[in-house]
């Protein structure tokens, strides 16, 4: 069973890197994780899907609203291509790059296409993610014996 | 020897060289991000490392963290683009007040950020995603620090050093802190301050080495066992054997002359921020202010800022400058607050900035070169640092390229230059004759720049002497003065022209760029620029105050900016003073060239003193002021300094103040 499971994660989180929804550092995030903190890497997920939601919805409201602060857009996408640059969200980072270049641009609609992308790959990866810590976490909670909240 | 008891935790040291055994572990290090998943992984890989983190998502809160528990933190980490405060105000902050190692992140990794991370004194730059490896050596930075301090406080005997400001040190900390100044030093505060912090701490070592204060004549003394030996071969050794200063150890000088040789390369390399800064600096192109009486007050803080002159002279000096201007009594005032943070922080700071002045022996030796275009009697009149100097500027026309507009400026002008020494403490003169010569093109205010240099002396408290002696230089001034006032006029009305040619090399860019009054230097600031261009004719004092000031110095209106950055390099207190001398006073143009001249010459090398003395002698008008200025600078950094400040500020003499960024503190620090 353990090492079904542990397979398991070896597999998904190889086809997660392999596709380039994660990067190396998530697997830096991993090799944090420790005993005394086993749900870090879950943790920090947690905590950047709060920091994403904050951001798309601020970038959301700058672009529906009036004239558009180009200045302000890329302030607010540095910041989230940041956040995702931390856990390894690679492709959400290059979708925000591209928005950041549309920014530079002055291009509205650009930005506004690129933004739907970067909303549509953090969807993808949040799927993803929750399916793989279903799995790790579950490994993590059978080997040692911690219950998950 | 011995540290002492380590307090506290396992993981901190205090002084030098004792470290834990267990050190790192227990490095106590806050980190900042506003990034709360960035913020959360900094924090697990910082305790994986063993560490002993606090983490907080706000500039102002860290601040606040730092204030609380003084000692509690060995280094911080922080971002650089964070929502309530800029990363590198922040870094400025803590250098300044806490003088703890700073590691600045960030996902953005262009050169200039990085540059600007290391300009305003980051210990390290990290781009993000931060991992684990990079953050396991942070501890090497608490390390250096240490050791680096440890080693300026290196001081057998009380000797010639000033024992007195080691004590004062904490206190002067806290001084430090509360002033303006506080920018621009930081990086060579930060050292200073955390050596002094430790020393303070660590009262149990068995070596406590009280810190070397580099009075202004301790650092003429020094300027002129340099350029006797030559900057070639100036080795600590034989600096030490003619400056014959009982107490004095040979790690002292080594130290002293590295950072002097950094501020002269500075001075000399630091072209890109004259422009924008002298601008700022200048600010004050009020030709009508030329009065030197504007100068006087502003050199007469910069003196008093330069720590030499006490607050009474000041206040004397001021009023006699004030009988010009009335102005410049209110800005003498604030100087003199200065004051402290630059006696003591001019050696400090002076010396980081000298770092940056790769030309320190190009300086150098243009001072000597420079042909004596001052009379003999002008040079007379300054005392023997200015003479040094003098000759130096001299020594700059004919040797330097660069140096030569410069020179020829200078030595045109040499009697202001004269007055300027008289007025300064000398070194302000060098700083003169930079801006003057920048100034003045045909000025050649040689003279002035020598004077600063040497006049060291004369600024103290006899700022207005050069003035009076200055006759000669008068006339000079008056012929210059219309040019001087061009160029004053163009440094000081652009203020910005003031500070380019500070920034050149002198302090603060941002002193130019307070100096508000945007003196109009525009012709100054060609000429900076062009002074620059040498670096080596840098005197250091520009550039140091270019690059340094150009943080800081939002606090100099103007002119002021400018002899604040010269103060900077001293020790940021003069600058403070000559920078808001300047800046009142500044309105002249002339002024604001001498006084930044001055300023910027004083700064690098001789106490900030003479800078805005100097600054003003050059001006005729201003010679008062200028050769205050120019005194209160001129201390920290010496002739040498001055005078490539000058050289640098030729093109503007007013601007020379902010020239005077000598160490490139810009006067922004000064506490605004």
């Amino acid at each position: 069973m353990e090492n079904q499971k542990q397979h398991q994660a070896a597999y998904m989180r190889r086809s997660l890197l392999d596709q380039g929804y994660l990067d190396e550092q998530f697997i830096h995030l991993e090799e944090l994780q420790d005993d005394a903190n086993p749900n870090f890497v879950e943790e920090v997920v947690k905590l950047f899907y709060t920091d994403s939601a904050r951001f798309i919805r601020n970038i959301e409201l700058a672009l529906e609203n009036g004239p558009c602060d180009f200045a302000r857009l890329d302030n607010l996408m540095y910041q989230f291509k940041g956040s995702s640059s931390s856990i390894g969200a690679t492709r959400v980072k290059r979708q925000c790059s591209q928005f950041q270049e549309y920014c530079n641009a002055k291009n509205i609609e650009g930005c506004k296409n690129t933004f739907q992308g970067v909303k549509q790959e953090y969807a993808t990866l949040k799927t993803k993610l929750e399916a793989y810590f279903q799995v790790s976490l579950s490994l993590i909670r059978y080997i040692g014996n911690y219950s998950k909240d | 020897m011995n540290i002492g008891t380590v307090p506290s935790s396992t993981g901190s040291w205090k002084s030098g060289d004792v470290v834990s055994d267990q050190f790192p572990v227990g490095l106590r290090v806050l980190v900042v991000d506003d990034d709360p998943t960035c913020l959360r992984i900094l924090e697990k890989m910082l305790r994986n490392c063993h560490y002993e983190v606090t983490k907080c998502n706000r500039a102002e809160i860290a601040l606040s963290l730092l204030r609380e528990n003084k000692n509690g933190f060995d280094i911080v980490i922080s971002d650089v683009h964070m929502p309530d405060m800029d990363g590198f105000k922040l870094l400025e902050h803590i250098g300044l007040e806490m003088d703890l190692p700073v590691i600045m992140m960030s996902a953005d990794d262009s050169k200039d950020v990085v540059m600007k991370g290391v300009t305003h004194g980051a210990y390290d730059y990290l781009i993000k995603p931060v991992r684990i490896e990079a953050l396991k050596n942070i501890w090497q930075h608490v390390v250096r620090k240490k050791k680096h301090e440890w080693k300026d406080n290196n001081f057998d005997q009380s000797g010639s050093v000033e024992e007195g400001d080691r004590q004062q040190k904490p206190s002067e900390d806290a001084d430090y802190s509360s002033s303006a100044n506080e920018g621009n030093w930081k990086n060579s505060k930060k050292r200073k301050e955390e050596e002094e912090d430790a020393e303070d701490r660590d009262d149990q070592s068995t070596l406590k080495k009280p810190r070397v204060v580099w009075s202004v004549e301790l650092h003429q003394q020094f300027v002129q066992a340099v350029h006797q030996l030559g900057i070639d071969k100036a080795v600590p050794k034989k600096i030490l054997e003619l400056m014959n200063v009982s107490g004095l150890t040979r790690e002292n000088v080594a130290s002293h002359l590295q950072k002097y040789r950094l501020y002269l390369r500075r001075l000399s390399g630091v072209s890109q921020h004259q422009n924008g800064l002298n601008n700022s600096f200048m600010g004050r192109p009020d030709p009508t202010f030329g009065t030197i009486s504007s100068l006087n007050g502003l050199d007469l803080q910069a003196i008093a800022a330069a720590g030499q002159i006490p607050a009474q002279s000041l206040a004397t000096l001021q009023a006699a400058a004030l009988g010009r201007s009335a102005t410049k009594s209110a800005i003498a005032m604030p100087l003199v607050d200065q004051r402290n943070l630059f006696s003591f922080e001019n050696s400090k700071l002076i010396f980081p900035e000298g770092q940056q002045l790769n030309n320190s022996n190009k300086q150098i030796d243009l001072l000597h070169g420079i042909p004596t275009t001052m009379e003999p009697k002008q040079l007379a009149n300054l005392h023997q640092p200015s003479q040094t100097f003098v000759g130096m500027n001299m020594q700059v026309n004919s040797t330097t390229q660069h140096n030569n507009s410069l020179l020829r400026r200078m030595s045109q002008s040499q009697p202001r230059a004269q007055m300027l020494n008289g007025a300064n403490n000398g070194s302000q003169v060098s700083r003169l004759p930079l801006s003057m010569q920048q100034s003045l093109s045909s000025e050649g205010i040689p003279g002035a720049v020598l004077a600063q240099s040497g006049i060291v002396d004369n600024a103290r408290g006899s700022v207005y002497n050069p003035v009076s002696q200055g006759s000669s230089m008068v006339d000079f001034s008056v012929n210059q003065s219309k040019e001087l006032q061009s160029y004053n006029f163009s440094l000081g009305s652009n203020s910005s022209g003031m500070s380019s040619l500070t920034n050149r090399g002198m302090l603060q860019q941002e002193v130019n760029s307070d100096i508000k009054g945007s003196r109009g230097f525009p012709s100054n600031y060609d000429i900076f620029n062009e002074l620059h261009q040498p670096k080596s004719q840098n005197w250091g004092l520009q550039n140091v105050g270019s690059t340094y000031d150009a943080s800081h110095h939002p606090s100099i209106q103007g002119t002021q900016g400018v002899s604040s950055q010269l103060l900077l390099q001293r020790g940021i207190s003069s600058t403070h003073n000559s920078g808001q001398n300047r800046n009142a006073p500044i309105g002249k143009p002339m002024y604001s060239n001498g006084e930044e001249t001055g300023h910027s010459n004083p700064m690098g090398g001789q106490q900030l003193n003479s800078v805005g003395g100097n600054m003003l002698a050059v001006k005729a008008e201003r010679f008062p002021d200028a050769d205050y200025q120019n005194t209160i600078f001129p201390e920290q950094f010496g002739q040498d300094d001055l005078m490539s400040a000058f050289l640098k500020q030729q093109g503007s003499v007013g601007p020379v103040e902010t020239e005077f960024g000598f160490d490139g503190y810009t006067l922004d620090n000064l506490p605004v």
